[in-house]
């Protein structure tokens, strides 16, 4: 079965530009710690871990595309800004990916930095502009939040994949030419199918949990005019 | 003063405890409850009552709406020093022990306590390894939690709690998930621990074999507060709050 | 599919590459790979140099070809792009079995696959030889920040029990009938993954609450980083293979 998925491994993007993203992603992540340490003060380690344990996990049950043969997995940056906020967001599929890396060898360790720019940095970043944009103007329905949830994650997909064409147009190791323009069109078009998948699997994960509990929400929470603290739900598995 | 021989307070006093959820479901109605030193305690009540919301309060992780709780006497505040100390004498051993186990090796975990106290070192060692003896999990010291059985998880996250040298224990259904062979052993390990002790369960047959007293919670109110062989055998107030005996269980009443 | 045991490529053994302290075997892989990174791809002498490097700690860490080679297929993926690269490329072309292929296209193919590879197997064989909990002790000894470690400590921790939870949820909505084939089926699925979130959060709320009545006031306390840190000699030891990669790089750039 075949895995699309966009973990860069080593030799395709030249030394050069990927320290220079390791810089730009280590400057990002310290960042998100700040403002991470803000939304969840002394939660933070403990939530942030759970979350991306959750993204990890939903990262190994690979959905089927097309009946067998292709299968993708989610990226779950859109998801994870939906659902806990762009800072912890990117935080946990960062250190999703740095596990990955070091512990499943999957993406290359020297491209560690580019991979947690396209898809921690830039896919988080770009799925939450998208999102505060769009429950602004759409109704807080089901229906909204669904719509929302499903255009942020397909276009967070699509500019993490436009994020490594933007890379390679940098610093790729094999000089395309005019073909670049052919790289960035397949690229776009692969990922805008993944994405569809991505945002379907979003937007039915964001309207669930905002019919059981609309307060774990925090793109519900942090665009609404009074934001309530959630209350830690005590009474065990309810 | 002189003359007079100070009584120890009180492990465990709960007075009018009420208490509001955020979303306005009230969960206490006003319980007081006192555990004296040295005493078993079932607190017993179906699914719902607001157990585990009390047990909560004990160190403080809820703030009651109205009414005060004291544990050896010092009352629960939300003051920085206060509240570590209460949470060193209330040690709350939770239902799930995956949601207390959280570190790479049971070592490590049953020292997450004793560290947050300040100690380090040989003394800090010397707690880790006391408590897992007394739980009989000595020598899974370095093991990963999750590679242990359901009852020995149980039985470590005991140990987590131990190692604090708490004034009271408490457990929040202890015998859950348990086989057979793990309830009667973790039974005779809380047996024989020197501590106060307050147990939340609807396993009636553990509360007669562990406790001399149970209190009965429901709906937010303690509705009944005497000796557990008394309790399991007025088959009517069992009833009303939804507890019952298992198939075959009849206590002979004193 | 897929949702394997998370610690699944940890090999049990007690080799001398498995008790080396784990923070000299990051740092030596993360040094072995990008002198590979750095190698100039016409220096293909290098990479057999890698290669044979590769196979001598496998052997000394006891990990068969056989396994390696089967892990490494995670990198396929980029395999299939490195194999875009010859008809995608510019410049020269060359013909090649009766295709007009781009020359550069070609070098560019074979730099993906050959440093992709080699990266792989070098992560594959920490990861073999190194428990997850002592890589996040190695990164600690690093001077990794603590916020980062903590959360993939947590991480790790949980990763097993969630899994374990969407298998469960999975085997229950199969036994309900649902074949999740096509991408426009994947409601139950996407449905699992919200419930899987919730058993996430709430079980972090828990945890949380379960380490404040242990006296948790927001800063972990480090108990456990102290002893079995790497000595001298232990570094000089696990130096040999990047030292040994950085010289190989060095020459192969002064070559070409
Ligand atoms: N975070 C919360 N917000 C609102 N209500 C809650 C919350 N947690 C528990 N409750 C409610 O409070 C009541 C008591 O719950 P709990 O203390 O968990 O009961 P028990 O432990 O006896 O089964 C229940 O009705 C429960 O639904
Ligand atoms: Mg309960």
């Amino acid at each position: 079965m075949e895995t699309l998925a966009m973990h860069i491994s080593n030799g395709i993007i030249d030394g050069p530009v990927a320290a220079v993203f390791a810089a730009v992603a280590l400057v990002a992540m310290t960042f998100c710690v700040l403002r991470g340490r803000s939304d969840l003060d002394d939660r933070l380690a403990p939530m942030a871990g759970l979350v991306a344990a959750f993204i990890f996990a939903v990262q190994m049950l690979n959905f089927p595309i097309f009946t067998a043969g292709v299968s993708g997995h989610l990226l779950g940056g859109a998801l994870a800004a939906m659902l806990v906020g762009p800072w912890v967001g990117a935080l946990c599929v960062a250190v999703v990916l740095v596990v990955q890396a070091l512990v499943f060898g999957d993406g290359g360790v020297a491209m560690l930095g580019l991979n947690i720019t396209n898809m921690a940095v830039l896919g988080t970043a770009a799925a939450y502009l998208l999102i505060a944009l769009l429950l602004r103007v759409l109704p807080r329905t089901p229906t909204g939040l669904g719509v929302t949830a499903f255009v942020s994650a397909l276009f967070s997909v699509v500019v993490a994949a436009m994020g490594f064409v933007g890379q390679y147009w940098l610093g790729g190791t094999t000089d395309l030419g005019g073909n670049l323009g052919g790289l960035a069109g397949t690229m776009a078009g692969v990922h805008l199918l993944i994405g569809v998948g991505e945002g379907l699997i979003t937007a039915t994960t964001v309207v669930t949990v905002a019919k059981v509990r609309p307060d774990l929400v925090y793109a519900l929470r942090a665009l609404k005019p009074a934001a309530p603290a959630p209350v830690p739900a005590v009474g065990g598995v309810r | 003063m002189i003359g007079v021989v100070q009584p120890t307070p009180p492990s465990l006093d709960v007075r009018g405890v009420r208490y509001a959820y955020p979303d306005g479901h009230v969960a206490l109605h006003g319980v007081d409850l006192t555990v004296p030193r040295g005493e078993r305690v079932a607190l017993l009540g179906p699914n719902g009552a607001g157990k585990t919301t009390l047990v909560l309060h004990l160190n403080g992780i809820l703030t009651p709406t109205e009414g005060s709780v004291r544990v050896g006497g010092l009352a629960v505040s939300q003051d920085r020093a206060t509240l570590a100390e209460v949470r060193r004498r209330v040690g709350i051993v939770f239902q799930d022990p995956d949601d207390q186990l959280f570190l790479p090796t049971v070592a490590e975990d049953v020292a997450f306590g004793p560290a947050n106290l300040g100690l380090r070192g040989a003394e800090l060692a010397a707690r880790v390894d006391e408590a897992l003896a007394a739980v009989g999990m000595g020598e899974h010291r370095d093991r990963a939690p999750h590679h242990l059985s359901f009852g020995q998880r149980r039985r470590v996250a005991v140990a987590t709690v131990l190692a604090m040298h708490p004034e009271i224990l408490v457990l929040d259904e202890p015998s859950s998930n348990l086989d057979p062979a793990a309830r009667r052993e973790l039974a005779e390990i809380l047996r024989g621990l020197p501590v106060t002790l307050l147990m939340v369960t609807h396993d009636l047959p553990y509360a007669l074999e562990l406790c001399e007293r149970s209190v009965i919670l429901d709906a937010g109110r303690i509705v009944a507060d005497a000796p557990t062989r008394d309790l399991l055998t007025d088959t009517d107030l069992l009833t009303r709050h939804r507890l019952e005996l298992p198939y075959g269980f009849t206590p002979t009443p004193r | 599919m897929g949702a394997g045991h998370a610690h699944v490529l940890y090999r049990e053994s007690a080799s001398p590459v498995h008790r080396l302290p784990p923070e000299v075997k990051i740092v030596a892989m993360v040094v072995f790979t990008l002198a590979v990174v750095a190698t100039p791809r016409t220096a293909f002498w290098a990479f057999g140099a890698y290669a044979l490097l590769v196979a001598a700690v496998a052997a000394l860490a006891r990990v068969g070809p056989g396994w390696l080679l089967s892990r490494a297929l995670i990198e396929l993926p980029f395999v299939l792009f490195a194999v875009a690269l010859p008809f995608l490329g510019a410049g020269e072309r060359v013909e090649l079995l009766g295709l007009r292929l781009s020359e550069d296209g070609l070098y560019g193919a074979w730099n993906i696959v050959a440093k992709g590879t080699l990266g792989v197997l070098a992560s594959l064989l920490l990861a073999a030889t190194t428990t997850t909990r002592d890589l996040i002790v190695g990164l600690d000894r690093l001077r990794c920040p603590q916020i980062l470690t903590q959360i993939a400590t947590f991480m790790l921790r949980y990763l097993d029990v969630l899994v374990g939870e969407a298998r469960r949820m999975r085997v229950a909505r199969v036994s309900r009938g649902d074949d999740p084939r096509f991408l426009w089926q994947l409601r139950g699925f996407a449905a699992g993954v919200g419930a899987l979130f919730l058993r996430a959060f709430e079980r972090g709320e828990r945890v949380y609450l379960a380490m404040l009545s242990r006296g948790y006031s927001g800063r972990m306390p480090a108990v456990w980083q102290g002893a079995g840190a790497a000595t001298a000699g232990q570094w000089l030891v696990a130096a040999t293979v990047p030292v040994l990669a950085a010289g190989v790089a060095a020459t192969a750039v002064l070559l070409t």
